[in-house]
């Protein structure tokens, strides 16, 4: 599995309150939360993302709410991957169990630019700056988790041990 | 290896010996957290899996403080949404208008949380209730959906970070100026993934509140969790109100540490964290010339019982500084009650105050008090991201009850001196 798209670049400290203000969480509907993805700091992100594109941020990023209404509208709006130097732990855990790919890569997220064209291989980690032509290996997870990726989901992965067990 | 008071409590609800940072365990779960935010979208992917039952109708709480009474219609539709799945699965801890509370005040007064338990919230500041001993922590609604469903959920241990307070707060400080201190000194991320564990003979001096304040806001360090030990104030604060026995835990001699703050806290001054980041703090007494358009004193990190006292003692028979507007937000309808009975709620009007029955409101940009372009909010809250509270050029400094109150006499940020 990989994606492939342009980069769309962001600072350290990315907080749940700018990826989706509070003032609309009112609904509970993906699609509609999706229009307001990122727009208290990027408000073109919306119009310009395509499907398969990239974020890029620094240090920590998803910081505050625990909304998973988060990684939920990067998802909706065709985010292929996050790319980051960390991730706060809640918006991480969310991304995981909704089924977002995020990679921690403190490298790539440094040198990756705005605009770049970047692929991401999942299963080995590679990211690849095509624009550069630099490659960076992030670290993959641990065999528990890539189990909730594999199979779609947090939820998905509990039906599947059930009807194991 | 020895381990600490959270490592402790995550090997007895996964039913191990032991357990040492990083490794991966599944646990049990004594209460099942969310709002009416976060519960529609657990109740979606309830349904979706396949779920009919939650796993113990006891342990499930739902809280509908964010937008009630409901701010909109579709505000009103995402509380129905709640309610009917409250009702239909019997769930005993559930609190709609009238009952209800600020969620992380509203648990540990009502008894629903206690010492020894493993909680998981789809809120983030659930990380509150480690003030009682307990370990909890924020999650999202697919993480509470699995977690109502199975009553389990997974975690990796954390590694641990220890603060050793020590000495006496002097009495212009509260909790919220310690944790404030303590994020601008580590960082937004400064705990990341890890617990935070307070210790230290400063521990007695500090009341419950003020240790419910500072583990609310270890999230704003990136922490899992933040938890204090259990001593006779906890015990006493919990005496005739848990549902269920608390289960003490110590920390082991030899239980690792990543690394060790000593905090004198006599030496805390009134501490304010600037736009927009927590970590930004400055002391109030630097920030005599930041004038202010509305104050805010309430929210799961400050709208308890003696924030409300604080409040009152500084505001009383004084009036507002003109072009400021003050909102007081009881967190929970006990508190509201006292507030009224104490003559608080008299005093907070005849100063120029509102007072708001509880909710989350204005903290989080909801409703209630939202901020227009330029405008400048001192908030006992506990965010002060970009556009938090309303425009995304408005501004929020963070700060304790004292130091809102008596800026909100002023009209500019201030340090109370008493």
């Amino acid at each position: 599995m990989n994606t492939r798209g342009k980069v769309f670049k962001y600072p350290d400290n990315v907080d749940t309150d700018v990826i989706i203000p509070a003032r609309y969480l009112n609904t509970p509907d993906a699609k509609e939360l999706a229009l307001h993805c990122m727009e208290d700091i990027d408000k073109d992100f919306v119009k310009n993302v395509q499907k398969g594109d990239i974020m890029v941020a620094g240090w920590n990023f998803g910081c505050g709410s625990s909304r998973e209404h988060a990684p939920l509208v990067i998802k909706t709006c065709g985010t292929g991957c996050v790319i980051a130097k960390s991730f706060a732990r809640i918006f991480y855990r969310n991304a995981i169990n909704i089924g977002l790919p995020i990679l921690e890569c403190p490298d790539a997220a440094e040198e990756i630019s705005a605009d770049d064209e970047v692929n991401v291989d999942f299963d080995t980690g590679e990211i690849t700056d095509i624009t550069t032509g630099k490659t960076y290996k992030a670290q993959p997870f641990p065999p528990f988790i890539q189990n909730i990726i594999r199979c779609g989901g947090l939820l998905a992965s509990l039906k599947e041990q059930n009807e194991n067990d | 290896m020895g381990m600490t008071v959270t490592q402790k409590i995550l090997a007895a609800h996964a039913g191990l010996e032991s357990v040492q940072p990083g490794q991966l365990i599944n646990a049990r779960l004594d209460i099942v957290l969310g709002n009416d935010i976060t519960t529609p979208v657990a109740v979606n992917e309830f349904k979706k899996a396949g779920f009919d039952r939650v796993f113990d109708k006891d342990r499930v709480a739902i809280v509908l403080d964010h937008f009630v009474p409901n701010k909109d219609i579709k505000a009103a539709e995402q509380s129905k949404t709640c309610r009917e799945f409250a009702c239909n699965h019997c769930v005993s801890h559930f609190y709609d208008v009238g009952k209800m509370g600020i969620e992380h005040a509203l648990l540990p007064e009502q008894g629903v949380v206690t010492a020894g338990d493993c909680i998981i919230g789809a809120d983030s500041h659930t990380c509150t209730y480690g003030a009682l001993g307990a370990f909890s922590t924020g999650v999202g609604s697919t993480d509470m959906a699995a977690g109502m469903a199975t009553g389990k959920a997974w975690f990796k241990v954390p590694s641990a970070i220890r603060f050793n307070l020590f000495g006496k707060l002097p009495s212009n400080c509260s909790g919220k100026d310690v944790i404030l201190t303590i994020i601008g000194m580590i960082g937004v991320d400064g705990a990341l993934y890890k617990s935070m564990e307070f210790t230290g003979s400063g521990v007695s001096e500090l009341s419950m509140d003020d240790r419910f304040c500072i583990c609310n806001m270890a999230i704003e360090a990136g922490a899992k969790n933040g938890i204090f030990p259990v001593d006779e104030k906890t015990l006493e604060y919990m005496k005739g109100r848990t549902e269920r026995e608390p289960v003490t835990y110590t920390a082991d001699d030899d239980a690792e540490y990543e690394r060790t703050y000593d905090i004198d806290l006599s030496k805390i001054t009134p501490t304010v964290s600037c736009p927009h980041l927590p970590e930004n703090t400055k002391k109030a007494s630097e920030l005599s010339d930041v004038k202010i358009d509305q104050v805010v004193i309430g929210s799961c990190t400050n709208g308890r019982m003696e924030d409300m006292t604080a409040a009152y003692n500084i505001l009383k028979g004084r009036k507002i500084a003109d072009g400021v507007r003050c909102i007081i937000i009881p967190a929970t309808m006990n508190i509201m009650r006292e507030c009224i009975e104490r003559g608080y709620v008299t005093a907070f009007i005849d100063a120029g105050a509102v007072v708001s029955t509880p909710t989350c409101g204005p903290c989080l940009g909801g409703y209630m008090g939202i901020l227009a372009k330029g405008e400048r909010c001192i908030a006992t809250t506990n965010r002060n991201f970009v556009g938090r509270m309303g425009h995304v050029e408005s501004e929020v400094y963070l700060a304790s009850p004292q130091t809102a109150a008596a800026s909100a006499l002023k009209g500019y940020i201030t340090e109370y001196k008493d």
